[in-house]
């Protein structure tokens, strides 16, 4: 048992930026205050003007906490634990402090309000009740289970292009052993990214380059069929992704949408920011009948439970079908790295 | 063996049938052989076929267009067809329906023995209609027409109704006709839950019938007339037939 804990990382704050935080915050401690207020209750009836009251001096502190500690999110978090949980119980009670005394003269006509220091001792408890929450959650989440979700969910590449890949390099071998070389080297440099462990964020940039190696690899096979047009224009240069993203989306868009076509065709992939998201889209053609393919959709669940473990609710992944194309829309929090 | 044996190649992508060529010339010194034809495609392969008859297809599975299964369905309603050995990289469906059905097939990238041993097993190779209904239940999903040397694909799903005429039969679909190489009969049996006949020389899609109505006939005698979806055409229905039909139209209501 010692050794295990021993190898434990100590808990660690939440990021109290993450709308997935906020929202858990505010439910938490709403329900602590709906309990509160079903406590002091005598009869049902009293229960809503009971609630309205307690609102009125729970949810401004609560925000505002929240706020505050969004903006002092970076300094908390790498205070260490022990002086970051103080920090978040210290904000918390500063700013139920200072609204009770702002409101206390406003509102004392609708609700009778409670003592600063009951006040005081309820938002400590909300305070500690969210902290213990958070370090189980994170206990439960990570480091080991999230890392081993991480590494069963990015070891995954089709065989398919794996042996067709072969194939091909074996068809280049005698008539063009220079291409035979590249595409072995392209081979080696994708697979050392596929079996490494991928549980930081990369540089897009990165990630684009592995991506057109991937492409490079099945124009060998493919030639003229397969088309990509990348638009990076407005591309931030130093975002930070989750690693691994971008191939097996073309992976997909190759099997379901190049392949099948009887004629030359096209992927689009491009990336834009939006304010503090990074919205990454791909198209590709299809013929109708394809996304429902099991393997596409076991890509698409892959890549969505990736996004949910790097960023929890703040990524999304949608797909729309029709009029031939398949759109891939990705977006997620816009995360700078290290200038390139 | 006589003569080289005839192969024709069918793979999508070019350095694999440059890698089966290569292996072809590499046993050619123990099992003669000739690579009369390449292919990209199932329906350039039937192209290929009508110009140059082969002993032996290598089909590969995944191909844009037609496939290697629906080639080969193809292939069984021809005279003359090559036997033919499937090619794939990876398809656990596939490769499965193949040990069940015992066909012979080869994983890319193949190699040369493998390719030997499969080359010098086909005297018992062929895949009849038995093994075809066990690897794609489904059946055809076109009929094919030659015009010209090119081979067109005539979806089954977008066929109104099948006349025959003289040598011929006529596939009518929305946008015109097409000549089939094939019997009225044979395709009746084939196809029996897809149309339906109407007369002595025609069959109709069921889904496309709209309903009917009374016409006449040279001799001016009454005579049921069967409407279709998307056509103005009339389709008049033989004596023989009119009460299957006739139930068949109560069944929709």
């Amino acid at each position: 048992m010692t050794s295990i804990r021993q190898n434990q990382e100590p808990p660690r704050l939440p990021d109290f930026c993450n709308l997935g935080v906020w929202l858990r915050v505010l439910l938490g401690v709403n329900l602590l205050a709906a309990l509160a207020a079903a406590a002091a209750c005598r009869t049902i009836a009293e229960l809503p003007e009971e609630l309205s009251r307690l609102a009125v001096f729970v949810e401004p502190p609560l925000i505002a906490s929240l706020m505050l500690l969004c903006l002092v999110n970076r300094p908390v978090l790498r205070s260490g634990y022990a002086a970051g949980a103080a920090a978040v119980v210290a904000i918390a009670l500063a700013t139920t402090a200072g609204i009770h005394l702002v409101l206390t003269p406003f509102a004392a006509d609708v609700a009778a309000p409670a003592s600063l220091a009951a006040a005081l001792f309820w938002a400590a408890l909300a305070a500690a009740a969210l902290l213990c929450y958070f370090a189980i959650r994170a206990r439960l989440q990570s480091p080991a289970l999230a890392e081993a979700r991480l590494m069963a969910l990015t070891a995954r590449i089709r065989p398919h292009f794996l042996f067709n890949a072969l194939n091909a390099v074996l068809g280049v071998i005698r008539s063009d052993p220079r291409r035979a070389e590249q595409a072995l080297e392209e081979l080696a440099d994708l697979f050392r990214v596929l079996m490494r462990e991928n549980r930081d964020l990369v540089p897009l940039s990165e990630e684009i380059a592995l991506a057109r190696k991937y492409l490079d690899l099945e124009r060998l096979r493919l030639g003229d069929r397969l088309q990509v047009k990348w638009d990076i224009e407005s591309c931030p240069p130093d975002a930070l992704v989750p690693p691994l993203m971008l191939q097996p989306l073309l992976e997909n868009a190759v099997y379901h949408g190049i392949e099948p076509a009887g004629e030359p065709a096209e992927i689009t992939i491009g990336f834009s920011r939006r304010g503090d998201q990074l919205l990454i889209e791909l198209v590709n053609p299809y013929a109708a009948g394809a996304s429902e393919h099991a393997g596409n959709q076991m890509a698409l669940a892959n890549i969505r439970e990736r996004l949910m473990l790097f960023f929890d609710l703040e990524a999304r992944l949608e797909t729309t079908a029709g009029d031939g194309r398949f759109l891939v829309r990705m977006l997620m929090p816009y995360r700078a790295g290290p200038a390139p | 063996m006589s003569a080289a044996l005839r192969v024709l190649i069918v793979d999508d992508e070019a350095p694999a049938r440059g890698r089966l060529k290569d292996l072809l010339a590499d046993i050619a010194a123990e099992l003669p052989n000739v690579v009369v034809g390449e292919a990209a495609d199932g329906i350039e392969a039937l192209e290929r076929l009508d110009a140059q008859a082969a002993d032996v297809a290598l089909v590969d599975i995944r191909m844009p267009r037609l496939d290697g299964i629906g080639l080969v369905q193809q292939l069984a309603r021809r005279q003359d067809s090559p036997a033919v050995i499937f090619t794939t990289a990876y398809d656990q469906y596939a490769v499965r329906a193949f040990e069940l059905s015992a066909i012979d097939y080869l994983l890319k990238p193949v190699r040369a023995e493998r390719l030997l041993a499969a080359l010098k097993k086909l005297a018992h190779a062929g895949i009849d209609a038995e093994l075809l209904r066990r690897l794609a239940p489904e059946g055809r999903r076109h009929l094919t027409s030659t015009e010209r040397g090119r081979v067109l694909l005539v979806p089954l799903a977008e066929i109104l109704y099948l006349k025959a005429e003289l040598k011929y039969v006529t596939a009518r679909t929305r946008e015109r006709d097409y000549l089939v190489e094939e019997s009225l009969v044979h395709l009746e049996q084939e196809f029996l839950e897809r149309f339906v006949r109407v007369h002595r020389s025609c069959l109709v899609a069921r889904a496309a019938i709209a309903g009917c109505e009374r016409g006449a006939d040279a001799d001016g005698e009454t005579r049921w007339q069967v409407l279709l979806h998307g056509v103005a055409e009339k389709l008049p229905v033989s004596r023989r037939q009119w009460p299957q039909i006739k139930a068949l139209l109560k069944e929709d209501g």
